[in-house]
């Protein structure tokens, strides 16, 4: 009960946060906002169709949707490294409530906002002429908050381990760029030189972005653009399961991370 | 281990690298005390504090607070600590009382307490009206008072306070103290300070002196002062250098020497005055008599005064603010 109370505090905090930095808010919009005028709009219709019915913007939107969530969960640690520079990181590491529910607190702070954003996108969505049916939306809601929780621990687990702004700076360009590039947010994933299928498939971030994709475009053509495992094309159920399992290693990495912090 | 002493430290080390921040450390507080950590910067002091909260492990050694070992026990060693520490640790981007309610949140003061708590220390150091801004609008000293009523909001078992009126002006300061006193009065809270200023000093039950890691001294104020005996004879001279080897030679006196005075210790002060005026070749400009302070207690200790470290922990501070501001940009 205590855990839960702490989980909420430090949760309602971080969404109190970010409810007053608007301007963060906006500018880790206009990327994404960006990529969908460019691509949904004025590149589509010089690039032909990737699968029956599937134009390059009808494929890019749920990549996109996927790019905005792991951008921003994984933007998430910065408030870790910010509160350590800032000293508030000690007011919260010598508080009574276990370190357990520090990290789950900030996770799920991560995920929410990711969420919030993400959901943003599917608002703005419409008015870059990209549509999509909303009765998908209380199954891809809760999939886009499972892939954002997943990334949020990973953001979080990376803030607490690394002190300072610069290198946290380094190693978050480092590591997003890639997570983006070999996720099959911009290009479907099959039919890849053999190194960059490697990496493609041990990219976590891949099957989250597939498991929306599958939900925005239907199963059927989202088939043919799919990924394949020795042969076998993963259903949604099994992106998620992947998704999932990576998560629980990083909510765990992130509450020993929080529960050795000097 | 007896189980009256509320806190327990026992050859308690800190290594940073090859330097000993905490050098074997031994020393008990009663339920109840004003125990008072004194010592020139880099002594130690917030070193050892952080291993007694927790943020901090010790390299070697043992601690308990409240019984609680604070290497296994952490979390019932939290329940029962509250802190100011040194360093600011506020969230600049909440308001006053968005702070004020995070930390009643995670110390789990009950709701009904909650709104009447943070009025009374909000009124204690704040301006009441400005509650509702953002910390990052407040001057330094307002942050610090924040800070400080923060600290004492759930009133904690054992409360760490480490140089907590740092940078504030004379009447909140007073108001503070009015404030912890009641507070050890009426709740028994145990107090554990580190201070710069003399007065704070005087308010501690018993103060151990640090230096380079180790406690060189631990008593009550009264017997810290009694250690450097007699009567403090201060006196400015023409030529100080000149005076200095004078007293040495024709007095067998050890002077000390600070800020333009000179100042030794004698066993019969008054009745030494006019023997001094009469026998000293070098010209005295002035000349006075005291009691021994703890100040004279600190330097003959650490060679330091403590009142220079008060400057110099306020000039650190603003050092610290200017390399913020510019961090920032
Ligand atoms: N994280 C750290 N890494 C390395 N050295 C440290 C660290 N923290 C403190 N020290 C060193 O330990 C020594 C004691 O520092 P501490 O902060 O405890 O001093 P202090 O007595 O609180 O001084 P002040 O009066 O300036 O606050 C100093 O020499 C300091 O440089
Ligand atoms: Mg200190």
């Amino acid at each position: 009960m205590n855990n839960l109370w702490g989980i909420y505090t430090i949760w309602y905090r971080d969404l109190l946060r970010f409810w007053r930095d608007k301007a963060r808010m906006v500018t880790s919009l206009a990327f994404p906002l960006l990529f969908l005028v460019v691509f949904g709009s004025g590149l589509s219709g010089s690039m032909g169709m990737l699968a029956p019915g599937v134009n390059f913007s009808k494929f890019i939107f749920p990549g996109i949707i996927g790019m905005t969530v792991l951008i921003t969960s994984f933007m998430s640690g910065v408030s870790v490294v910010w509160d350590r520079e800032f000293g508030f990181l000690k007011e919260v590491l010598v508080a009574p409530i276990s370190r357990v529910a520090v990290a789950a607190g900030k996770t799920l702070g991560g995920a929410t906002i990711a969420l919030i954003q993400g959901t943003l996108i599917l608002v703005f969505a419409p008015l870059f002429g990209v549509t999509f049916p909303l009765k998908i939306l209380p199954q891809l809601l809760p999939v886009m908050f499972l892939v954002a929780c997943a990334l949020s621990a990973m953001g979080i687990f990376l803030g607490s381990r690394i002190k300072s702004m610069e290198a946290h700076q380094a190693v978050m360009q480092l590591l997003m760029f890639p997570m983006i590039f070999l996720s099959g947010v911009f290009f479907p994933v099959n039919n890849l030189p053999l190194w960059m299928n490697v990496l493609v498939k041990i990219n976590p971030v891949t099957y989250g972005v597939d498991s929306i994709r599958q939900l925005v475009l239907g199963a059927e053509p989202a088939a043919a653009l799919g990924i394949t495992i020795f042969g076998h094309t993963m259903s949604i159920a099994e992106d998620l399961m992947i998704v999932a399992a990576f998560g629980v290693l990083m909510v765990v990495l992130a509450m020993w991370s929080f529960g050795s912090q000097e | 281990m007896s189980k009256s002493h509320i806190i327990e430290v026992e050859h308690l080390v800190k290594k940073y690298a090859n330097l000993a921040a905490v050098n074997d450390v031994t020393f008990s507080v009663e339920p109840g005390e004003i125990f008072g950590l004194l010592g020139p910067n880099g002594a130690g002091k917030t070193t050892t504090i952080n291993i007694l909260c927790t943020l901090s492990k010790p390299t070697s050694g043992k601690a308990l607070i409240n019984g609680f070992d604070i290497v296994r026990q952490q979390g019932q060693v939290r329940q029962c600590i509250g802190l100011v520490f040194q360093d600011p640790s506020l969230d600049e981007r909440l308001t006053a009382l968005e702070n004020l309610d995070f930390h009643s949140r995670v110390y789990n003061i009950p709701a009904s307490l909650r709104a009447e708590r943070t009025e009374q220390v909000l009124k204690m150091v704040e301006p009441w009206e400005r509650r509702r801004d953002v910390v990052k609008t407040f001057s330094g000293g307002m942050k610090r008072r924040l800070e400080l009523a923060r600290g004492l909001l759930h009133h904690p078992r054992v409360l760490f306070l480490d140089e907590p009126t740092l940078g504030l002006d004379p009447q909140t300061r007073n108001r503070l103290w009015e404030f912890i006193l009641g507070l050890q009065k009426t709740e028994g809270t145990t107090i554990f300070l580190t201070t710069h200023y003399m007065d704070e000093a005087e308010y501690a039950d018993r103060i151990a002196v640090m230096d380079y890691g180790q406690l060189i001294a631990l008593d009550s104020p009264e017997v810290l002062k009694g250690m450097v005996g007699g009567d403090m004879i201060s006196l400015s001279t023409t030529d100080d250098q000149k005076a200095q080897t004078e007293l040495k030679e024709r007095y067998n006196i050890q002077p000390e020497y600070d800020d333009g005075q000179i100042s030794f210790e004698i066993a019969d002060g008054s009745r030494f005055i006019p023997t001094l005026i009469k026998g000293l070749k070098t010209e005295i400009l002035s000349i006075s008599l005291r009691r021994p302070t703890l100040d004279d207690v600190f330097l003959k200790l650490t060679g330091h005064r403590l009142r220079d470290e008060a400057v110099r922990s306020e000039f650190k501070e603003i050092v610290r603010q200017m390399g913020r501001h510019q961090r920032r940009r």
